[in-house]
């Protein structure tokens, strides 16, 4: 057989509607942070600016979008360290999922396959690392082991990430307190999702093996603001080493949240800081809501994961003509053929069934609220989507929000079960095995749902959402590695890195405001790599510092927007330019024309450049041509206003002069003149 | 005191003794602080002991490692005590009178596995209740029972080894197995496959040897799959040989039953390693079965085994380069071995100055036999003056037989006779394949890469 192609080269799945969305209320928007007790931590994943992926001698960033070797791999649960399994190895186990692996030779070898085993670690990464932990104040480990830790979701063929802690104990300097990092560690980045339908996941691994810093805090956040401020805060460190990669998806940040009574929830990959508020947000609200259904669960004398019990019945037939497209057999094929869904690949094991699950005493909570703008039910459909891989919108119907168009098979459904008033109803349909493990898997989530907040992995979206993606793995999925001897990081070593260690941001920061900058460029200055240049133009050109963070920080900004190449321009023209300044102070007036010039002609030096555009020094006789200047200037003027006379000819003359001749000087020669002629 | 005992378990020298001031020990619970004031909680590990002597690993609670230096540990106290129970979960192997009967012969591969602290490494550990707990399928596919004869890693398989294990199997064709399975590291288990193809002559149900590439500690090994369709080609499957069931490709798709004599271990770490070689494979083992070949011994309970367990293990083989001196040769004659495989180069060659070595070697009794270091193609040493000098002198061409093969099989004849005559006889007459008459052309199959046509293949099938 051939191998899988992915049905769609989006790295973005799409999102369906999905059972257990309802409108949002008041109650959605607002929450008293202190009152529930909201914390939150980060984890920061930071690639590294190195040459080769951290394992092998491969390319690192060079990202690919076609493929020339396919690789199909299953994955197993295996034992820690410690002799357990690991709770979310289990979960992804039962998914049975058929994992595809891209490959391109340009960018993947055989370690990248799990073919061969681990190269000795690039020890540049391990430097960068260190130099984090510096900026941090970590405490650095004399031994850096390598662990392997546990994904079964297919990310990495190996089954396992490799990662390593470098560095523990750091601190932060944050609104006025202290913001603890826990640990600093360098990990291998893992494969991109092309797709994951039903039963098959397909992943690309240009990007597998890139060298990533983890930088861990502890949980000391206590506002959806203050994670979005320590995010934008601790990418600023890392970019402040001058050793990291910028752009899409070279920093992400997993986001740990919990309230008082709920349970760590990690919302994993948020993109960007800004989504982070929304996110948080709405975890607080939707564990504040879990933990008053686990009230109402103990009620209803619910109160043991044990108590929680579920009836399954195969109402295929009864839906045979059903209301409901997805419930139908014709509709199912329709959508499998549709989707070019292939047995032993994206299908499931065994016939299509209609299966109805009866919730004993559960009834009212599949409407529960959750997360802003959703209900129990969704959080039921999360997991039936990603165990069962039963993942046609909506997913499941259920007897809380049933469509009114089909209201009459609800009842005959009811008959079906011999449901009662306090039950709930939850339908899902499928291949046969998927359908008994979904129906499986709402039992777990309500028996989950009597203690809280199960530990989770969520998945982010833009509109502040989140779904379910795994369960939280824990230590158990920790095992060392034993094809890696461990580093010694000697003292010499880190004192070696400390020398030519970056200033920290927060110290760049108190210099740059001591010479005026605002923060929202010192900021984007070092977000976006700007400040190192800053700082050499003061050093080596005699650049005054205002005025070089003024220039990369917001005039640059503004060039680059209106379309200019200014990335083009080679790194050695910037201190050419500023000693162009220091040489004729003049030239500061004709910047925009020489920068665009310097990115338009990369290879010309600016010597060349200033030439080029008549910048070398003042036009000879320039004040002898003035006369004429200003006659033309006068017959465009259509008025008296001898105002506008002056402005229209000063104006005027600057389009000549402009990089040449001081400004200054210009308007003072119009200036006497005109009163000269007057 | 046993290794078992020790409580600083592979912990010497300086870090040894600071940890006995500290009264610590391995699988405590123990809170330690630093010169820089940092407090690590954790547990602390038995240490690899080709490591130095100057670290303490510790688990930290969120499942890391970390290596403390011990001149910067500052304070170390036990907390609590925290052994490691590594066990997989030990289910009694449920038993269908409808399925086959398989002995698993455990000799030390990696089939289940645990780490091994004093040395890094992990080694095997099997029941057919741990097998349960760690593979349940097969429990669909067959009754297991596992015997483990003993725990040695592959290279460590020597006379010693083969002869237990062709015993074994005997006991086990004997008490009517429907077919066996012999767990064993990949390195020599070609090795292995070779000898017990000609220890264990006629078996009527398959005897099937499998391992793992990447070890069952991964959630991404082989070693699973590997095994189940290695219960399935023994319980099951047709072919009553001594076969090595590995995975076909690098991808979950199918493992390759290759006949014991033909195959080799070609790559060092791919999954894919083992190929037949000069041949093509007897069969794919996946869900269903696939024969390439009419041309192998069916199961059949009425055969008769023969079990003959002869090794003379003063056999040694010879991997001809340009340049080798004579010496090479007289100083095996020395040392008392009997037998010389040469690995020669292209049809079967090697240098002038190595003649009258070999002839003095072969005069004194030695039997010295001829085969490619090509692997592929045969040792025709009449094409060329080489090869007919060669044959002149005494060395005898083994034709396409791989050179581990040969040097198996020159093991195993030469446990049973010295003459001359004999030992040619019995080398040139295949047992089971070691010498084919005709090479199929699809038994030398390379792909090279890089050429249009293997780049179209390449992408269109898994690799």
């Amino acid at each position: 057989m051939a191998p899988a192609s992915p049905a769609s080269s989006s790295d973005a799945p799409d999102r369906a509607p999905v059972a257990g969305t309802r409108p949002r209320s008041r109650e959605d928007e607002v929450l008293d942070y202190a009152g529930v007790g909201l914390i939150a931590g980060l984890e920061v994943h930071q690639q590294l600016l190195t040459e080769r992926k951290l394992f092998c001698q491969c390319p690192a960033g060079r990202y690919t979008r076609t493929h020339d070797g396919t690789v199909l791999r299953h994955m197993r649960p295996t034992l820690s360290e410690l002799g357990v399994y690991d709770g979310t190895a289990l979960m992804e186990f039962k998914t049975r999922k058929h994992i595809v692996y891209l490959l391109n030779r340009e960018n993947t070898c055989t370690y990248e396959m799990d073919d061969t085993p681990p190269f000795p670690v690039n020890q540049k990464a391990v430097d960068v690392a260190i130099e984090q932990c510096l900026m941090l104040g970590c405490d650095i480990v004399d031994e850096v082991h390598i662990a392997r830790k546990q994904y079964l979701d297919g990310s990495i063929p190996t089954g396992f990430q490799r990662t390593a802690i470098v560095g523990v104990n750091g601190r932060l300097p944050f609104r006025g307190r202290t913001l603890t990092i826990t640990q600093v560690s360098v990990e291998e980045d893992s494969c991109r999702e092309v797709s994951d339908r039903g039963h098959l996941i397909v992943w690309r691994t240009d990007r597998l093996g890139m060298p990533l810093i983890e930088t861990v805090t502890a949980p000391d956040l206590r506002t959806p603001d203050e994670v979005e401020e320590a995010i934008l805060l601790v990418g600023r460190v890392c970019r402040s080493t001058g050793h990291v990669r910028v752009g899409l998806g070279a920093s992400r940040q997993d986001v740990n949240v919990s309230v008082r009574g709920g349970r760590r929830v990690e919302i994993k990959g948020v993109p960007r800081a800004g989504w982070a508020p929304a996110l948080v947000h709405g975890e607080g609200v939707r564990q504040t809501n879990l933990l008053r259904l686990r009230d109402e669960l103990h009620r209803r004398g619910l109160t043991r994961p044990d108590a929680i019990g579920i009836e399954t019945t195969d109402v295929t037939d009864l839906f045979a003509s059903s209301r409901l497209e997805p419930l139908r057999r014709d509709a199912w094929e329709r959508f499998v053929s549709s989707e070019g869904r292939r047995p032993e690949f994206e299908l499931g094991e065994g016939a299509f069934r209609v299966l109805a699950v009866r919730l004993p005493g559960l009834g009212d909570t599949l409407s529960w609220p959750t997360q802003p703008g959703r209900t129990f039910a969704h959080e039921l459909a999360g997991r039936v989507r990603v165990v069962s891989g039963l993942d046609q919108p909506p997913i499941l119907f259920h007897s809380e929000d049933w469509p009114t168009a089909a209201r009459d098979e609800l009842d005959a459904l009811r008959m079906a079960v011999q449901w009662g008033p306090d039950d709930g109803l939850v339908v899902v349909w499928g291949p046969e095995a998927d359908t008994r493990t979904a129906a499986e898997e709402i039992r777990i989530r309500y028996a989950d749902a009597t203690e809280g907040v199960p530990h989770e992995t969520r998945q982010p979206f833009p509109d502040g959402s989140t779904d379910f993606e795994r369960i939280l793995p824990g230590p158990d999925r920790m095992y060392p590695d034993t094809d890696s001897p461990p580093t010694r990081v000697t003292r010499e070593r880190v004192e070696r890195l400390r020398e030519t260690l970056s200033e920290r941001p927060w110290e760049r920061e108190a210099r740059y405001a001591d010479a005026g900058v605002p923060t929202s460029t010192v900021h984007y200055l070092i977000r976006r790599g700007g400040a190192a240049r800053v700082d050499q133009v003061v050093r080596d050109c005699g650049a005054d510092l205002r005025f070089a963070a003024f220039f990369f920080g917001e005039r640059l900004k503004g060039l680059r927007r209106s379309g200019v190449a200014v990335h083009e321009i080679p790194e050695e023209r910037w201190c050419e330019l500023f000693r162009a300044f220091l040489e004729r102070p003049a030239r500061h007036e004709a910047w925009a024309a020489l920068v665009t010039r310097l990115a338009d002609e990369p290879w010309e030096t600016t010597a060349e450049a200033l030439r080029a555009l008549g910048l070398d020094g003042a036009p000879a006789g320039w004040r002898d041509r003035l006369t004429r200047w200003l006659d033309d200037a006068a017959a465009e003027v259509y008025d008296d206003d001898p105002g506008r006379l002056v402005r229209h000819a000063t104006g005027r003359v600057m389009s000549e002069l402009r990089g040449r001749v001081p400004a200054r000087s210009v308007v003072e020669a119009v200036r006497t003149a005109l009163e000269a002629g007057r | 005191m046993t290794d078992a005992e020790d409580p600083l378990k592979g912990y010497r020298g300086r870090a040894r003794a600071r940890l006995e001031g500290w009264g610590a020990r391995v699988w405590g619970d123990i809170r330690a602080t630093n010169d820089a004031g940092s407090t690590f909680e954790g547990v602390i590990l038995p240490r690899s002991e080709t490591l130095d002597d100057e670290h303490v690993v510790l688990k930290l609670k969120t499942g890391y490692n970390v290596g403390l230096h011990i001149d910067r540990i500052v304070s170390l106290e036990e907390v609590g005590y925290k052994e490691a129970i590594y066990k997989i979960p030990d289910k009694e192997f449920p038993l269908r009178p409808d399925l086959p009967k398989v002995t698993l012969l455990g000799t030390g591969g990696t089939i289940a596995s645990r780490l091994d602290y004093r040395t890094g490494a992990v080694i095997p550990a099997f029941t057919p209740g741990e097998l349960y707990g760690a593979v349940p399928e097969l429990a669909d596919i067959a009754n297991l029972t596992t015997k483990k004869l003993f725990g040695v890693f592959s290279e460590n398989m020597a006379k010693e080894q083969f002869v237990i294990l062709a015993e074994a199997i005997g006991r086990e064709i004997e008490a009517g197995v429907d077919g066996i399975v012999v767990g064993h590291g990949t390195d020599v288990m070609g090795h292995t496959a070779a000898i017990l193809s000609f220890m264990v002559q006629d078996p009527p149900v398959p005897i099937v040897m499998v391992g793992s590439q990447r070890s069952s500690d991964r959630p991404s090994s082989d070693a699973a799959r590997n095994l189940i369709d290695a219960v399935r080609a023994a319980g099951q499957g047709d072919v009553a040989e001594v076969v090595i069931c590995m995975f076909g490709p690098t991808s979950d798709r199918y493992a390759l039953l290759h006949r014991g004599t033909r195959c080799r271990k070609m790559h060092s770490s791919y999954r894919s390693t083992f190929r037949t070689i000069g041949d093509i494979p007897l069969a794919m083992v996946g869900e269903r079965f696939r024969y390439l070949t009419p041309d192998y011994r069916r199961r059949d309970r009425s055969r008769k085994v023969r079990i003959n367990t002869a090794y003379d293990d003063r056999t040694t083989i010879l991997y001809y380069y340009p340049g080798m001196k004579p010496d090479v040769v007289d100083a095996m004659v020395e040392k008392g071995y009997r037998g010389i495989v040469v690995a020669g180069t292209g049809l079967g060659h090697v240098n002038k100055p190595l003649y009258p070595a070999l002839k003095a070697a072969i005069a004194a009794g030695v039997h010295v036999v001829m085969t490619v270091q090509t692997l592929w193609g045969y040792a025709q040493m009449y094409v060329y003056d080489t090869g007919r000098d060669l044959l002149d002198i005494g060395v005898v061409a083994l034709d396409n037989m791989l050179p581990e093969t040969a040097l198996m099989k020159l093991s195993w004849v030469l446990g049973q006779t010295d003459d001359h005559d004999e030992v040619l006889r019995m080398m040139r007459t295949p047992v089971n394949g070691e010498i084919t008459g005709r090479e199929p052309h699809n038994g030398y199959l390379i792909l090279q890469g890089g050429l249009p046509e293997t780049e179209a293949f390449i992408s269109s099938h898994w690799k």
